[in-house]
């Protein structure tokens, strides 16, 4: 086997698990810089991943191969409609983050199979017939060798990831939005005194988190999974968590440490079908992204700090 | 309105508005509450069968809840109680497979075994918060998925007989289970496990109300720089009440791999005791009584939950939605306090 043999089934394989890891750490980054802990990063991309699945079975014959992109938009309003419960309690209500994060994810994953056995009668649903296909990119993959490696057997969803990531980088740190966005998770107060709303600015950065968490999880259903039960999402959430702080709460780091966590995870997976690789024992992948994800915490890999005043909640007139 | 009636309310208010909320979800997808609610309390208290697995499945719970509880009072929130509840439970499993010992020995052996795994798990999260503080939620939540895969992969090529999934059974000589304790419920598979939580309600209780130590951790998780400059050692504290937190958490795993199951198997992903934990303490409101009381409610409605669908056709997991919101209540108490204080201030007018 060659090189060359071993990146092309590497390469899009590793974009493939990464694509939903990048939205939803993205969405993590809206959350956390607007001050919001969002542990419930993985409830998202639950109900995410639900509501696609259902939607794509429900209308797959109305859209015929448009379903699956419908169904990602449906899940991107669901994601970000679940996350107000997130936004109320932990803004409004004055809860802790993590708490409400926790009831977010329990919540979730209970009222999803509630709904699955009350639509389905069965513990799972059905496998969705039309999903993320693999592609070609046109033009692209005629490139000599960068073509073979990135352009062919791939999803357009892993490059929509990273244009968003891309995007989101622009909307964080280039726009007013990004700066007064930034400012209430850095000092609410200061922010409040410049006229800047910090409850608003909150509110969208949680849905905001709801939105490309819903999409995370829809992508994981409908290229990984093709249906939706109890195990559809495990952990994806949490590594997402993980991305965002080992990519230092910055966008094009949280797409550079998704994009390595999605590698751990395909190499965890087809690992033992390639030379050198398959000696690891796969423990070692499996646990990688939250080793150095603690790692990137202590200081060991470049101090990662969260924005200031994250976690905190702003009552207006006290100090 | 007195702030301990206001504290002793603000818990049942929330119970209540996630019943409530609970039977209009069953009532908008077309299911009689009525009928659900009666097979929950038939599939709890119907026999003395399901009584008997009522506090088997409760008694891990209380454990959680204590070590969730401990770490909070301190001012550590500590997530990974379902990593070291793992890591617990496979320790004592593994010495309760590995000797021959008589029973006097080896069941304290394999007690301590959880209890020290359990610690170890959670020193990691303590030492780096005192050390280098670093917030403990991401670095306990991570350690939760270094724990699932690692103890995995130990069932998987150290422990299971001939590449199965699971371990050997314990000897009898580590178990915690009763034949009399078997034979008055009905032979469910209630264990002495219940004992050992109890008793370490009373220690949780005596360590942090009546001694010097307790006051300090409990100084510690008031205001860290008063207990500071008032001459405590914050970061020692810190890393105690962890290794105590994480000790209640192993402890709870040997409930599960001593007394209930006595083999650990291979897990596709949580067991969901740690996370039942958090919400065991924080309706417990963190004291050692409160911990008791409200996991034994847990306990009530998972088991009688299992019921719901034989009796009433109800999918269990409406259950798992109460209690999310009995969470999300209780977290959003501000908002309770605020109308508690509004309706006693006019009752006074």
């Amino acid at each position: 086997m060659s090189l060359m043999d071993i990146l092309m089934i590497v390469v899009p394989s590793t974009l493939l698990w990464a694509a939903p890891l990048v939205f939803t750490a993205l969405g993590g980054i809206f959350s956390e810089r607007s001050g919001v802990v969002n542990i419930g990063l993985e409830g998202l991309m639950v109900i995410g991943a639900f509501s696609s699945i259902v939607f794509n079975l429900t209308f797959v014959d109305t859209f015929g191969s448009a379903t699956p992109w419908i169904a990602l938009i449906v899940a991107m309003a669901a994601g970000a409609v679940f996350s107000l419960f997130h936004a109320v309690a932990s803004i409004t209500f004055r809860a802790d983050h993590t708490v409400s994060g926790v009831a977010i994810n329990l919540l979730a994953t209970g009222l999803t199979l509630f709904l699955v056995k009350l639509i389905y009668d069965k513990g799972e649903t059905g496998i969705i017939s039309q999903g993320f296909r693999k592609i070609d990119i046109p033009i692209l993959k005629d490139i000599p060798v960068i073509g073979k490696i990135f352009f062919q057997n791939t999803y357009w969803t892993s490059f929509l990831a990273i244009i968003v990531a891309i995007i989101v980088w622009y909307i964080v740190f280039k726009t007013p939005f990004g700066l007064r966005l930034r400012s209430v998770g850095e000092h609410p107060m200061a922010a409040d005194t410049m006229g800047i709303n910090v409850t608003k600015m909150r509110y969208l950065g949680v849905i905001l988190s709801g939105a490309l968490g819903g999409i995370g999880g829809a992508v994981y259903a409908q290229s990984i999974t093709s249906n939706f039960s109890h195990s559809t999402i495990s952990g994806q959430g949490f590594m997402a968590l993980a991305a965002m702080i080992f990519g230092k709460w910055h966008p094009l780091g949280a797409l550079g440490a998704a994009l390595f966590f999605g590698f751990a995870q395909s190499i965890s997976i087809i690992g033992s079908s390639l030379p050198f690789l398959k000696e690891i024992p796969n423990v070692y992948l499996l646990i990688a992204p939250y080793v150095l994800t603690i790692l990137a915490l202590t200081g060991f890999i470049g101090r990662a700090d969260a924005p200031k005043a994250v976690g905190t909640h702003y009552i207006k007139g006290s100090r | 309105m007195s702030k301990r009636l206001t504290g002793i309310l603000t818990p049942i208010i929330a119970v209540l508005l996630g019943i409530i909320v609970g039977t209009i979800i069953m009532l908008a997808s077309g299911y009689n509450p009525v009928d659900a609610y009666t097979a929950l309390w038939n599939g709890a208290f119907g026999e003395t069968y399901y009584i008997g697995e009522v506090i088997r499945q409760f008694t891990p719970y209380i454990l959680a809840g204590l070590a969730v509880a401990f770490a909070f009072r301190v001012g550590l929130f500590n997530i990974g109680v379902e990593g070291q509840f793992i890591v617990g439970w496979l320790a004592s499993v593994w010495v309760g497979v590995s000797f021959d010992l008589p029973r006097v020995i080896h069941l304290p052996l394999a007690i301590l075994a959880a209890m020290v795994a359990g610690a170890l798990w959670a020193f990691i999260p303590g030492f780096l918060k005192a050390r280098f503080r670093v917030h403990e939620v991401i670095v306990t939540i991570m350690m939760n998925y270094v724990a699932l895969h690692t103890t995995n992969y130990i069932i998987r090529n150290v422990l299971a007989a001939k590449s199965g999934d699971k371990t050997e059974q314990i000897h009898e000589s580590a178990s915690l289970r009763s034949e009399f304790l078997q034979s008055i419920t009905d032979y469910s598979r209630l264990h002495w496990g219940i004992v050992i939580a109890i008793v370490c309600c009373i220690i949780m209780w005596f360590l942090l109300e009546r001694t010097t130590r307790g006051f300090e951790l409990r100084a510690v998780g008031f205001n860290q720089h008063a207990a500071h400059y008032a001459g405590m050692s914050v970061n020692k504290n810190i890393i105690l009440s962890m290794l105590i937190s994480g000790a209640f958490a192993g402890l709870a795993g040997a409930m599960e791999g001593l007394g209930t199951f006595g083999y650990a198997a291979v897990k596709g992903g949580f067991t969901g005791v740690g996370f039942e934990g958090i919400a065991v303490a924080l309706l417990g409101a963190n004291t050692s009584l409160g911990v008791f009381f409200s996991a034994i409610l847990f306990g009530i409605l998972e088991v009688g939950a299992l019921n719901m669908p034989l009796e009433a056709g109800v999918p269990n997991e409406l259950v798992s939605i109460i209690i999310a919101l009995i969470v999300f209540f209780v977290a959003s108490s501000y908002i309770i306090r605020i109308f508690l204080d509004r309706f006693s201030k006019k009752e006074v007018k």
